[in-house]
């Protein structure tokens, strides 16, 4: 159950929608936010709240690269494999990351920190070979910068807010 | 240096604010278009101004305003997007990062041009930080005056508002887009009614690219013929946001006029390519373009001329590939991006082009065979039978690695391994 303060935000943004439809993306995110990913439960509250039948809803959610339909960490880590990056050493960043992290692409740790996804071209070319992470994007990367990146959000706390 | 008119008030690490804009000349143009001009004349200058749509196409902007008939109904809409997944495009992200009121002011003034009331700007998830500033660039305009109700005292109302997309490289095409924003699954329409009569919500509807909107307050303020005249080649107009990506010394987003030369912009502004790489090809559009032949490498970067090598400009985005990069490996990246990237929709684009990645990568990894050839050349043709540009598209860089880069291909298969991989 969602909290009642963010249910009610999410109510008054859709009541105040022309279209309530056309917030389906930010309802997700704003789901996939607290609950950490879009779970089934939180696909069917999203549902109730638009309007529309769960399939419907799931129907987008499985469509975006952004909303996750499985539990996810707590920083997803979405490496770019655009043909620019490819060029840049994509490769030897996408295995040392995988080294590092003790995953694959596509798994998340065991203590649910990091979960690395590909991504098409993110449009940060002119910084390639680069990441996105919780929204935010790192380049160009070696493995350098990405053992220091990795250590720096180790001890962070998370940031929760972006889409990620 | 040419004159900076798109990036005249870029800063390192920060925005314009509204004030610098507006000390730049910023909202000028509305207040002229406002006081002086109507909607038609507003047209009539972006027309003979030869405004082409920098999004890809390059079809006239006041041409596709024009479109939107007197007798349309109301409310009408205009979307731009900040959403360019192409490979090697990222002057959205540039352009949202210096100057973020041109861009509002360039949709007021479309807006005005085809009396719409609603202006939707379509972000990608992996520029949540565009996102975020326009909303509070938007607040600004706002409370400015600048948008909102009876604008600068007038009869025209307008209203703008951010519409965060779940990221998709598809929800770039146009009908594929308003499906997004309605909260349909993103996938294009056959054969659908011109979105400038029955668009969003089944209303007139005019979708401009981010860059091409940023041109026409500019166009307004000093006219068709000054737009022409920064073109270096008659048959374009404008300056044009080039991004360069590869193996250069100085990656980034030009603004240079349209038309100028491939060489010079590689040499002049990337710094030319990095020590000990020689240029091989590049994509000069985007990954929807052909590799261009290395004879083509004085070519004058506009619609036509790229037409004319049987290329095309798409969006400007240079990828550039050295002597050492395998030409079938990147093709073998390009394609899994389009068929990770395909809607699913439509049969030709679903099944063409998995089978042309299956194709490429028994090429690149030694298992290639002569016949696999004309498979990939017919495979190719049947993209052209699908619902929208994307699958097209994606077959471009393949047909030409066929075309231009035939001995690569064929030491593959010779070969029966990759010859770039020791």
């Amino acid at each position: 159950m969602l909290p009642k303060e963010l249910l009610e935000t999410l109510q008054r943004e859709i009541a105040s929608a022309e279209h309530p439809r056309e917030l389906a993306v930010d309802i997700m995110f704003a789901l996939q936010n607290h609950y950490g990913y879009l779970s089934d439960g939180a696909l069917e509250e999203g549902a109730h709240l638009l309007s529309m039948t769960p399939l419907e809803l799931e129907e987008l959610a499985t469509f975006y690269d952004f909303i996750y339909r499985e539990p996810v960490g707590k920083y997803v880590i979405h490496i770019c494999d655009g043909v620019v990056c490819w060029m840049n050493g994509y490769q030897s960043i996408v295995d040392h990351l995988c080294t590092k992290l003790g995953i694959r692409v596509g798994e998340t740790t065991k203590d649910g920190l990091f979960t690395l996804l590909p991504t098409a071209c993110i449009g940060y070319c002119d910084l390639s070979p680069a990441m996105l992470i919780n929204g935010r994007a790192y380049g160009p990367l070696t493995s350098e910068r990405v053992d220091d990146i990795l250590n720096r959000l180790r001890a962070e706390a998370p940031q929760l807010k972006m889409a990620r | 240096m040419y004159p900076q008119v798109l990036l005249q008030n870029r800063k390192p690490n920060r925005i314009a604010t509204m004030d610098e804009y507006r000390q730049s000349g910023g909202y000028q143009a509305l207040t002229m278009a406002l006081q002086k001009y109507s909607p038609k004349e507003v047209q009539q200058i972006v027309i003979d101004a030869n405004l082409q749509g920098r999004g890809g196409a390059g079809f006239p902007a006041g041409l596709k305003w024009k479109a939107v008939a007197d007798d349309f109904p109301l409310p009408r809409y205009i979307i731009s997007n900040i959403d360019e997944y192409e490979p090697g495009t990222f002057t959205d992200r540039v352009m949202t990062h210096t100057d973020p009121h041109m861009i509002i002011e360039g949709m007021l003034i479309a807006g005005y041009a085809v009396l719409a009331e609603k202006g939707i700007i379509f972000v990608r998830p992996s520029y949540e930080s565009s996102a975020i500033i326009f909303e509070r660039e938007i607040r600004i305009a706002k409370e400015a005056g600048y948008l909102g109700k009876n604008i600068l005292g007038s009869n025209f109302s307008f209203d703008m508002l951010v519409h965060r997309s779940g990221g998709r490289y598809i929800c770039g095409e146009g009908t594929a887009q308003i499906n997004a924003i309605q909260g349909k699954r993103p996938h294009p329409l056959q054969s659908p009614i011109r979105s400038t009569e029955k668009g969003l919500w089944d209303k007139p509807t005019v979708l401009n690219n981010m860059e091409t909107l940023v041109n026409v307050p500019h166009i307004v303020r000093h006219g068709a013929e000054w737009f022409k005249d920064l073109a270096k080649t008659k048959t374009s107009s404008g300056t044009k946001l080039y991004c360069v990506s590869g193996k250069v010394n100085r990656p980034g987003c030009f603004e240079l006029p349209m038309g100028i030369r491939l060489s010079e912009i590689i040499e002049e502004y990337a710094g030319g390519m990095l020590p000990g790489y020689e240029f091989k090809t590049c994509l000069p559009g985007g990954a929807s373009t052909y590799y261009l032949q290395k004879k083509f490498y004085e070519v004058e970067m506009d619609f036509d001329s790229l037409k004319k090598a049987a290329n095309r400009l798409g969006t400007g985005a240079i990828i550039v590939f050295d002597q050492k990069t395998c030409l079938v490996g990147a093709t073998l990246n390009l394609i899994e991006f389009f068929v990770r990237e395909s809607c699913g929709w439509c049969t030709p684009c679903r099944e063409a082009l998995p089978f042309i990645r299956d194709l490429l990568w028994r090429i690149e990894t030694g298992e290639g065979r002569e016949e696999f050839i004309p498979m990939l050349r017919r495979m190719s043709q049947h993209t052209w039978k699908s619902y929208c540009a994307f699958a097209p598209g994606a077959t471009m860089p393949v047909t030409s690695l066929l075309d231009n880069f035939p001995d690569e291909v064929q030491e593959h298969i010779s070969q029966k391994k990759c010859p770039y991989k020791a």
